[in-house]
């Protein structure tokens, strides 16, 4: 009886060890107020069983430094600091225990359970954020260069191709643009590849472009030949709202210092607000103490001159004229945006710039409703697998049946306990391989019932055929069970998320089936054993 | 107390050359179904974009087809997911797209969009799952998969080796590669999607067949311990025999769970519980008729030390690299064998 009291001390604190682990406990999570639209913590109570992004809706997405512009010598580096800087901009985004973390060496995994705005997420894990102010070209170096840049294309032999450079007349008055395309193909006396789509806009440096022709504009801009005929000092960027003019519709096209007077990194806070005055969505920020001297030097300097504030190599909003010294407070105009996007510009200034643009290569998106109706149906298939094996196993085993049916509860609670203690997160293919081994699980009693009537049918007494019953069932038990651990721990090495899952369940499930079919079962029978010593026939 | 297939006493390996055909058959069909028709990888590997969508009220595939060729997703497929208002929208990524693949995926989420708009009307739909794998994640993902079940071959061979004798790691070897290629068949015939979740099913397969040779094989070495007096084949037989209703019990309530997620777990489970439920079928054939006559067939190339070689499993240690005899199984009390044919 002393080893029987022992055998259930040991169950009973593995039992309470369990339930302690899947008490509901409060968990804190950041969720944006619905009603002021800020940041604050709340404390929610629920079981502490991570379900995956399959399960309860989310978004994931995997990110790699984007080298299609030219390679990045230390990727791993790159994403690092990228990680730091992604993980700021969630933390304020507002979902439920996100997750960022870098796979591999130069892979970025961002997870966002429960989120509902693929698009909205995207832009704030991707975007690059790079804030500066350029002065424009007051001085007209790139109209200068013009000539040159013409000169150039034409040197290397680009003809005003296509619908590239009908008369700029024609183009402006929305004439027959179909016949001047078809002039232009021949005429030989075209003023400048280049020039003849470019509209002088109304302040200096400023540069209009035929929305149609800027992929245009962009390609002949980025040929080395045109590089190479660039003022010094002077870059183009592109504004970032193409706006109409007339029937046509243009992009803007800055020519700005090459140097900025200040960058983001000065930036110390940034909110996002609607102007009642104008109706505008406007980002108003601050400057560091540094920042702020820096800025008004600058500014005191270029009295009447135009700024480019530029985000990610995109002009904000037509460039302002510096009236006067500005100190260490400035707004970006965001115009008819709504104050969703104006408040996410905020945050991720707020978090800073990423070191290196980020490239999508994965993503996922999975609905909060589709993930119910898996939980919905996994579940449903698991109560229906548990009442068949439950089933087949008393009405096979009769007593002993049922005692490893008892079993099988505490089998359940344990790998429940098991998700949870760890932390592992369950899936959908996890839910598939918990019913899966649930059927596996019998296995090991199937083994050791089928050992005790054969050692019954040999003519052992009945507390001999169970002990050799369990001993010699043992080996077969270990040695399947092992070589399944060991196809899972390579599923768990190779594979990612969902696969992952689905073999931490199958671990964690043989190894407390390992405790309750061989454990859990024994001492039951132990106590029934003792509870009846006349009896002669096992009901097995 | 019932007892299914208690004492019973068949001859399986005589029928092992009907079980080669059978499954040779078997095999050779689904030979011909992999070369002309391929399998059907999901966009996890072969990169692209696949979209969800629910519709409010059902509407024919023909049109929605139809708006996808409108807006120039001329090689998306379409089909029913589950319901009839249920459906996915598959667009692979082209070999030769020259587009960067962020770019394609998005361009390929908006003209689906389009698409829906025109065929099922704005507001008349919902999208509950959006997937985009770039080519570099699905050609990473053919490599990993593919390593995982070579490299769950080598490890348990080692496992086998180290726990029986290299002739039963090989063995239960063969009999999963049989299992892997036979699945892969089985894949192909029905023409399931190969995801991930696949992949995963067709390693569980692995795991759960060399479970069943293991058990098979584990009475194998020891009944070569107890009966001295019987040669490899009867010994096989009578291992299969003894532990038939094991096997019957178990694979009973695997298929009970397999078949209620084939049924009732949802359209995203449902290849995985194919795959499970035939791996289930094939690993049970296999432990019987591919891994007890291949070790048969193996102890007849290389025999053991004497002529009746695989008697030294397990018992002399220092001629094979077997291990030590675990005191659990060796049998105290000799009895009379039972006749084993």
């Amino acid at each position: 009886m002393g080893k029987i009291r022992q055998r259930l001390y040991f169950i009973g604190v593995f039992i309470l060890l369990s339930i302690i682990s899947l008490v509901p406990r409060n968990q804190k999570m950041r969720i944006r107020d619905a009603t002021t639209g800020t940041m604050k913590d709340t404390t929610v109570r629920r079981v502490p069983i991570n379900l995956g992004l399959d399960l309860q809706g989310g978004i994931h997405l995997a990110l790699e430094v984007d080298q299609s512009k030219g390679p990045v010598p230390d990727c791993a580096d790159a994403i690092q600091r990228a990680e730091r800087v992604v993980r700021t901009r969630i933390d304020e985004f507002g979902t439920t225990e996100p997750v960022v973390q870098i796979q591999g060496r130069c892979r970025l995994i961002v997870e966002l359970a429960g989120e509902k705005d693929p698009a909205r997420a995207k832009s704030v894990v991707q975007r690059t954020a790079f804030l500066e102010f350029r002065i424009t070209d007051m001085k007209g170096l790139f109209k200068d260069a013009l000539p040159q840049i013409d000169a150039a294309l034409r040197r290397a032999g680009v003809k005003s191709r296509g619908a590239a450079a009908p008369s700029a007349v024609a183009q402006l008055f929305g004439g027959d643009t179909a016949k001047a395309e078809r002039d232009s193909a021949t005429d030989a006396n075209t003023p400048g590849v280049l020039s003849s789509l470019l509209f002088q806009g109304q302040l200096p440096g400023e540069y209009l472009v035929p929305e149609e022709q800027s992929t245009l504009v962009d390609s002949l801009l980025n040929r080395p030949d045109v590089r190479a005929a660039m003022p010094r000092g002077i870059e183009l960027r592109w504004g970032s709202q193409s706006e109409s003019r007339g029937a046509r519709r243009y992009r803007a096209l800055y020519a700005v210092e090459a140097r900025p007077i200040i960058t983001g990194e000065e930036l110390v806070k940034a909110t996002a607000r609607r102007d009642p005055v104008t109706n505008q969505s406007v980002v108003p920020f601050q400057l560091s103490h540094r920042g702020a001297r820096k800025f008004s030097d600058e500014t005191a300097r270029h009295i009447n001159d135009y700024m480019a504030i530029i985000l990610d190599g995109r002009v904000q909003g037509q460039p302002p004229v510096i009236r006067s010294q500005i100190g260490a407070n400035g707004q970006i105009e965001l115009g008819a945006k709504p104050l969703q996007e104006a408040s996410d510009l905020a945050l991720v200034l707020r978090a800073g710039a990423l070191p290196a643009p980020l490239t999508i290569i994965d993503e996922k998106t999975i609905g909060a409703s589709l993930g119910a109706d898996s939980i919905r149906d996994g579940v449903r298939a698991g109560v229906v697998g548990v009442l068949l094996v439950i089933v087949i196993m008393i009405g096979y085993y009769r007593m002993a049946g049922a005692l490893a049916v008892a079993s099988l509860t505490l089998y359940c609670l344990f790998t429940l306990a098991g998700l949870a203690a760890f932390g592992f997160t369950l899936t959908l293919p996890g839910l598939a391989g918990f019913v899966l081994s649930i059927g596996i699980a019998v296995d090991a009693n199937v083994l050791i019932f089928e050992r005790i009537r054969e050692e019954l049918v040999h003519g052992k007494s009945l507390r001999l055929a169970v002990d050799d019953g369990f001993l010699h069932a043992m080996n077969a038990i270990v040695d399947s069970n092992v070589s399944t651990v060991l196809t899972a721990l390579i599923l768990y090495a190779v594979g990612t998320g969902p696969v992952q899952g689905f073999a931490i369940t199958l671990i964690i499930g043989i190894a407390a089936s390992m405790i309750s079919a061989i454990f859990v079962v024994k001492t039951l029978f132990l106590i029934w054993l003792y509870r009846r010593p006349d009896m002669v026939t096992l009901s097995i | 107390m019932i007892r299914l297939f208690a004492n019973a006493n068949y001859d399986f390996i005589k029928w092992r050359r009907w079980a080669f055909s059978l499954t040779g058959g078997i095999m050779l069909v689904g030979l011909v179904f992999l070369l002309t028709r391929g399998l059907n990888y999901s966009i996890e590997f072969t990169g692209g974009t696949l979209i969800q969508v629910e519709v409010h009220k059902k509407v024919e595939t023909g049109v929605i087809r139809a708006a996808l060729d409108n807006v120039g997703l001329n090689g998306a497929e379409i089909a029913t997911f589950g319901s009839d208002t249920s459906y996915v929208i598959r667009a692979r990524l082209a070999h030769s797209a020259g587009t960067t693949e962020e770019t394609s995926s998005e361009a390929v989420a908006a003209a689906v969009g389009r698409a829906l708009d025109q065929s099922v009307g704005p507001g008349q739909y919902t999208i509950s799952r959006t997937e985009a794998v770039g080519p570099k994640v699905g050609r990473e993902l053919q490599g990993k998969a593919l390593m995982a079940i070579l490299l769950s071959f080598v490890v348990t061979l080692i496992y086998l080796a180290f726990r029986f004798e290299w002739r039963f790691g090989l063995a239960a070897v063969v009999a999963t590669a049989h299992d892997v290629v036979a699945t892969v068949a089985f894949i192909s015939v029905m023409h399931l999607e190969v995801s991930l979740i696949v992949v995963g099913a067709v390693l569980t397969v692995v795991g759960y067949s060399l479970n069943d040779t293991i058990i098979i094989f584990d009475r194998v070495r020891e009944n070569l311990r107890k009966y001295r007096r019987q040669n490899l084949y009867e010994i096989l037989n009578l291992s299969i025999n003894e532990t038939l209703p094991r096997s019957v019990l178990t694979h009973g309530t695997t298929i009970a769970t397999t078949l209620s997620l084939l049924i009732l777990a949802g359209e995203v489970i449902r290849p995985f519980a194919w795959v499970m439920s035939f791996g289930i079928f094939t690993g049970t054939f296999s432990s019987i008729y591919i891994a007890a006559p291949v070790l048969l067939w193996i102890e007849k190339r290389w025999p053991g030390e004497d002529a009746r070689g695989a008697r030294v499993f397990g018992s002399r240690a220092p001629a094979t690299p077997s291990v030590p005899t675990p005191p659990a199984t060796s049998p105290s009390q000799p009895r009379t064998p039972q006749p084993a044919r």
